[in-house]
């Protein structure tokens, strides 16, 4: 299962990368292999607003559907728009092109608990990765 | 190998269980059973089975064999199917209903030399087989045979050829909804043109521990035309796309055959059968609901338990949606109050709150194939 380890993760199995204040968010490749084929992502809209845990996108895959959370507040800067046209590139390269959301963090709020590469690798051995 | 739990509670295993695991199948519970839910992609293995041909293990399902004198009127009685005046080879789609009409199970009726064959649910199997033996009667064996005999199907336009190459030179094609027997692998086995998935194709029998040999027999006949495994999420989109009811999704015991449509497996039927009283008045009464199929747009996947809405109100709920990867937009199927069923348009379905508009769809959402050319003609 490839993880990368210059980004953090959630127990919700997304990707977070922050750069100078912007945190842009993916599902990770274990994400993207339990979903199976992704047909559709319905993104947020640029500008929204949004608090701890609000869902900021909903990936439909062929058998199933699941929402992107945000770990932090913050207000949407930018959405993958090539999503529309190929949501498998979520597939394809989870944590390239297939990147979905980047969220201006709120100073204010408080980055939770994200988990570093090996602390998220652990969790998926836990959860039975085949 | 064969069917018992291994240990107690623990979901079971078919005979090919370590030959789906070789071929990186991604293994899932369902219906007591440890099954492969796909390979690679759901949409690569649904759209090579509508293109090409795939195979599939389908041992879970299981097989209730009715023997003695009575076999085939006692199978009339609790079952919808007709048989008298079939011949050996026959096959109906066929209900089991309980005394109020509701659906306990769908079932295959094989009608096979000097027996008959019900191919049932997994999740059913158990109940079924109670319910028969309660209420067989006369001189019928009721013997629950799911242990012994494996199922594999082959299907997809190029499964003729495989076929042919499998069993040999002395293969008939049965015809639609029949079957015979042929020679596989060494193995005595049964091959019927059914399947559930709408492209013509066949379902192999064949005894639990010659499971295995007749796969390798299939993946070598058909190498030629990239046959390979495919799992039950494109068998679920396959039948989704024609419209064929899932078990415990779209009919269970609280759905009767009027408001599932499903009329046409008992038209004709005289004779006494369980569930017939209750099915005529019915019949003459009318449902407050009727199974329909909607067609949404590219990005509006339907889900089971969505709201279906008529003119703004709720008229009814989703039991089966999803993707198709034919039609490439959102499909369901679900019951809707009758007053509104036959409206052609003003539907929509709500979409975590976002109301999508559906089209109503009579019939499959794409054109069977079950049939040959030369079938098709006559």
């Amino acid at each position: 299962m490839n993880i990368p380890e210059d980004r953090q993760y959630t127990r919700e199995h997304e990707w977070i990368l922050v750069d100078d204040g912007i945190a842009t968010i993916g599902v990770t490749d274990f994400a993207q292999s339990e979903l199976g084929d992704i047909v559709f992502i319905e993104l947020p809209d640029v500008g929204d607003v949004m608090s701890a845990d609000d869902t900021v996108a909903t990936i439909e895959a062929v058998k199933t559907v699941a929402d992107l959370f945000t770990p932090f507040p913050g207000k949407v800067v930018e959405v993958n728009e090539r999503l529309a046209e190929d949501p498998d590139l979520v597939n394809r390269d989870p944590y390239g092109e297939g990147w979905i959301v980047r969220i201006e963090v709120d100073g204010e709020g408080e980055v939770g608990d994200l988990l570093e590469a090996a602390e998220y690798n652990s969790l998926v051995e836990e959860e039975g990765a085949d | 190998m064969n069917n018992r739990p291994r240990e107690k509670g623990a979901p079971q295993r078919t005979p090919l269980w370590a030959r789906h695991r070789e071929a990186g199948g991604k293994i899932v519970p369902f219906a007591g059973w440890e099954m492969p839910i796909r390979y690679t992609s759901i949409l690569e293995e649904h759209e090579a089975v509508r293109s090409a041909a795939r195979l599939f293990d389908v041992s879970h399902m299981g097989d209730i064999i009715l023997t003695g004198a009575d076999a085939i009127p006692e199978t009339e009685r609790i079952t919808t199917a007709r048989l008298s005046g079939k011949s050996a080879g026959f096959i109906q789609y066929a209900l089991l209903l309980n005394e109020e009409a509701g659906i306990l199970d769908d079932i295959l009726v094989y009608l096979l030399d000097g027996r008959v064959m019900l191919v049932v649910n997994a999740v059913n199997r158990a109940k079924d087989l109670e319910w028969i033996r309660a209420h067989a009667d006369g001189d019928v064996d009721v013997t629950d045979s799911s242990g012994e005999i494996s199922q594999i199907a082959v299907q997809g336009r190029a499964s003729e050829m495989i076929l042919s190459r499998l069993a040999g030179d002395g293969f008939v094609d049965p015809g639609y909804y029949r079957s015979t027997k042929a020679t596989i692998a060494g193995m005595e086995t049964i091959v019927s043109r059914t399947g559930y998935t709408g492209e013509f194709g066949y379902e192999i029998y064949a005894p639990w521990d010659g499971a295995v040999a007749i796969w390798d027999a299939c993946l070598a006949a058909g190498a030629g035309t990239g046959l390979k495994p495919v799992g039950l999420g494109a068998r679920d989109s396959l039948r989704l796309e024609m419209a064929y009811c899932l078990y415990g999704k779209d009919i269970d015991e609280t759905v009767n055959p009027v408001e599932a449509k499903l009329t046409w497996t008992v038209r004709g039927k005289k004779e006494e059968w369980i569930g017939k009283e209750a099915y005529r008045e019915v019949k003459e009464k009318g449902t407050d609901r009727l199974l329909t199929g909607f067609l949404l747009g590219k990005k509006e996947i339907p889900r089971h338990g969505f709201d279906i809405l008529h003119e703004g109100a709720r008229v009814g709920v989703i039991t089966s949606g999803g993707y198709s990867p034919t039609c490439r937009a959102g499909i369901a199927l679900g019951y809707v109050n009758t007053a509104v069923a036959t409206a052609s348009e003003g539907f929509e379905v709500n979409i975590r709150g976002r109301r999508a508009p559906a089209t109503p769809v009579r019939g499959s959402f794409v054109p069977s194939s079950v049939k040959g050319d030369e079938e098709d003609s006559k």
